[in-house]
């Protein structure tokens, strides 16, 4: 009896190695193809970056007007010196900091007003709006920007003439009102993707609760508060997170809107600066500084994340 | 408000069954106030939201004195004279681009559909693969591709062009392409649909049918997951075509760019002022994505919803 038990313990255990075996071999072969492409695109670029963030690149030979091969000179820590030692970087910073606080709050207290708004029942064709709502997100960031550097213009904009005519003159382009024109580009094309989302959760919650609310003697307005928004509170948070990341990257905007307004410098915002670093417009140049301002920004990025992350913690916790 | 919940659950009672199935019960009825307050408010958002679009329709069939001195609400000839507009700005079009427009829209497709391609496979293989699979390091590539979700992607655009420099394999369309190609979204949309529409004994019973894992892959499990791959494709395609950072840095031939890096470059020319011919190429360059957002909007939905219950 016991013999006969350990003889068919025996091939069971060799049996279910097999199988971890072949598990371990199938997972990593589905993997593979994604696992490389990642390496090729996020992980080689990042170690690289911060390779070349210790080289800066000198013509060598060919004098003082330069004509020589491009070489990689060690300088140690001297992009990151440059890097949080300009001014230039860090009014930039400013900006888009300026930028994050106006336009996310906006955007996505938008989206809720309006995902909640369509989940109330009070109107019956839903999908008019939704469709309207989402449709600037397939229009491509430049070219939103465009379409909006014309609305913005004093010549033919419908919409500063028609506020002319009332007596209200507004400048798009004056230096302290370009964030915000800018931010109303960005919250143009991304609140109904945000909504979208909204919209999703809010569907997510099972119909019954809102009848006991009412049986309960609630209103539309505490049904919203204290049913929907609970709900939707993960999903907003993940939205809000994501487009503080994003809006630290704004470049878009002002990169379109820098060709009618001379006003907009090459480095009026980091990502502008790293590309034009990148590209040689501004010195120091080439890849090294370039990685430098990119490394600098992700770390800013990051401290921005685990900010908000530690902000919302003691909020949840009160 | 009770007391008018009260009566509305009165007159409720009164007569009960005069509701279509869908209808709400009176007393969830919102209040006339409330009601035109609403759809006040919806119809605000919605203007804001189509104005632009309206605008460049408009504007795209004006001389640039009509853009200055014509209604900026409405077309500046009449509307029979419209095709004749629209055909004026298409050949000024057409000549600042130096015929060249329609190669890069064509451009533009080429990228956004192979790398939305590839990235769709591949993501579905890897979403696969972590969902129905235990094996050594899946919690540990998992946590970094999860955190590659955090990164700020124009961020990546500064290495990836040095390492495409640096293997001469900056301006050609691979530079766009391979960045292009992988998403950290999809995968985490594969792997999402993968866990929950993918039955495990489904999976046993081809095994013990003796079938391998690459035919139970191609033939079971993509088809299960088709939808889901379309909405994978859908968001890789329109991040591929939206991208505008990674093409100016990518590219310097005219021939290899896509249709918003063309419009960019016309522009940025100081000499350009035919705004009205800029419009139409602007709404001709996203037509394409257009089209397959009204095609394909339930699959828009399927993918953000996603997005907002899982996370």
């Amino acid at each position: 009896m016991s013999r006969q038990a350990t003889s068919e313990a025996g091939p069971r255990k060799r049996r279910g190695s097999e199988i971890a075996r072949r598990n371990e071999r199938t997972g990593w072969a589905f993997m593979l193809p994604f696992c490389i492409l990642f390496a090729v695109v996020f992980i080689i670029p990042i170690a690289y970056a911060v390779y070349m963030s210790f080289f800066q690149q000198v013509a060598s030979g060919g004098g003082a007007y330069g004509g020589g091969e491009m070489i990689n000179r060690f300088v140690g820590l001297e992009n990151f010196r440059y890097v949080v030692t300009s001014g230039a970087f860090w009014s930039g910073i400013g900006r888009v900091l300026l930028y994050t606080i106006i336009q996310v709050p906006v955007m996505i207290i938008a989206a809720l007003a309006l995902a909640m708004l369509l989940d109330s029942f009070i109107i019956k064709h839903v999908t008019p709006y939704r469709l309207g709502y989402f449709l600037p997100y397939a229009i491509p960031g430049a070219i939103a920007a465009i379409i909006w550097v014309f609305l913005y213009n004093d010549q033919f904009s419908p919409i500063v003439k028609g506020l002319a005519a009332i007596g209200v003159h507004v400048n798009f382009f004056a230096p302290n009102a370009l964030i915000v024109s800018m931010a109303n580009i960005t919250t143009w094309t991304f609140t109904g993707y945000n909504m979208l989302i909204f919209l999703a959760a809010l569907q997510a919650i099972p119909r019954d609760l809102y009848e006991a609310a009412r049986i309960d003697g609630a209103n539309g307005f505490q049904i919203a508060i204290r049913i929907k928004l609970p709900n939707v509170r993960g999903a907003a948070l993940l939205a809000m997170l994501l487009s503080i990341i994003g809006s630290i990257q704004l470049f878009n905007e002002p990169q379109v809107m820098q060709t009618v307004d001379k006003g907009i410098s090459n480095s009026y915002t980091p990502m502008m600066m790293a590309l034009n670093t990148s590209r040689g417009i501004l010195t120091p140049k080439g890849d090294g500084p370039a990685s430098a301002i990119a490394i600098v920004m992700a770390l800013i990025a990051g401290v921005l994340a685990a900010l908000y992350a530690y902000i919302e913690g003691k909020v949840n916790e009160s | 408000m009770t007391s008018a919940n009260h009566v509305r659950a009165a007159k409720q009672q009164q007569k009960p069954i005069k509701q279509k199935a869908d209808d709400l019960p009176r007393s969830m009825r919102p209040s006339k106030v409330v009601k035109i307050t609403t759809i006040v408010v919806l119809v605000f958002a919605l203007i804001y939201f189509l104005f632009p679009i309206y605008w460049a329709i408009i504007a795209s069939t004006k001389s640039p004195s009509q853009l200055v001195g014509s209604n900026g609400l409405w077309f500046a000839v009449g509307l029979k004279r419209i095709p004749e507009a629209v055909a004026t700005n298409y050949s000024i079009l057409l000549g600042w681009t130096h015929s060249q427009f329609w190669h890069w829209v064509f451009n533009s497709l080429i990228y956004s559909c192979i790398s939305a391609l590839i990235g769709t496979v591949v993501s579905v293989m890897a979403g696969y693969g972590t969902a129905k699979f235990q094996f050594r390091g899946r919690g540990v590539v998992m946590a970094i591709v999860m955190s590659a979700l955090l990164m700020p992607s124009a961020l990546m655009t500064i290495p990836q062009y040095s390492i495409f420099n640096a293997l001469h394999l900056s301006n050609t369309m691979l530079a766009v392409i391979i960045p292009c190609s992988v998403s950290p979204f999809g995968f985490f949309l594969g792997r999402v649909y993968a866990q929950s529409s993918v039955p495990t004994e489904l999976l046993e019973a081809a095994r013990i049918d003796g079938a391998g894992e690459a035919r139970i892959f191609f033939t079971i499990v993509l088809r299960i997951l088709a939808p889901a791959m379309v909405t994978i494709f859908l968001f890789l395609f329109v991040a591929t075509w939206n991208n505008f950072l990674l093409p100016l840095m990518m590219l310097s031939s005219e021939n290899l760019f896509p249709v918003t890096l063309g419009l960019y470059g016309l522009v940025s020319l100081p000499v350009f002022t035919d705004r009205g011919a800029l419009m139409m190429g602007s709404l001709l360059g996203v037509l394409p994505v257009i089209i397959l957002f009204f095609c394909l909007q339930r699959f828009w939905q399927a993918g953000l919803t996603a997005g907002s219950v899982k996370e």
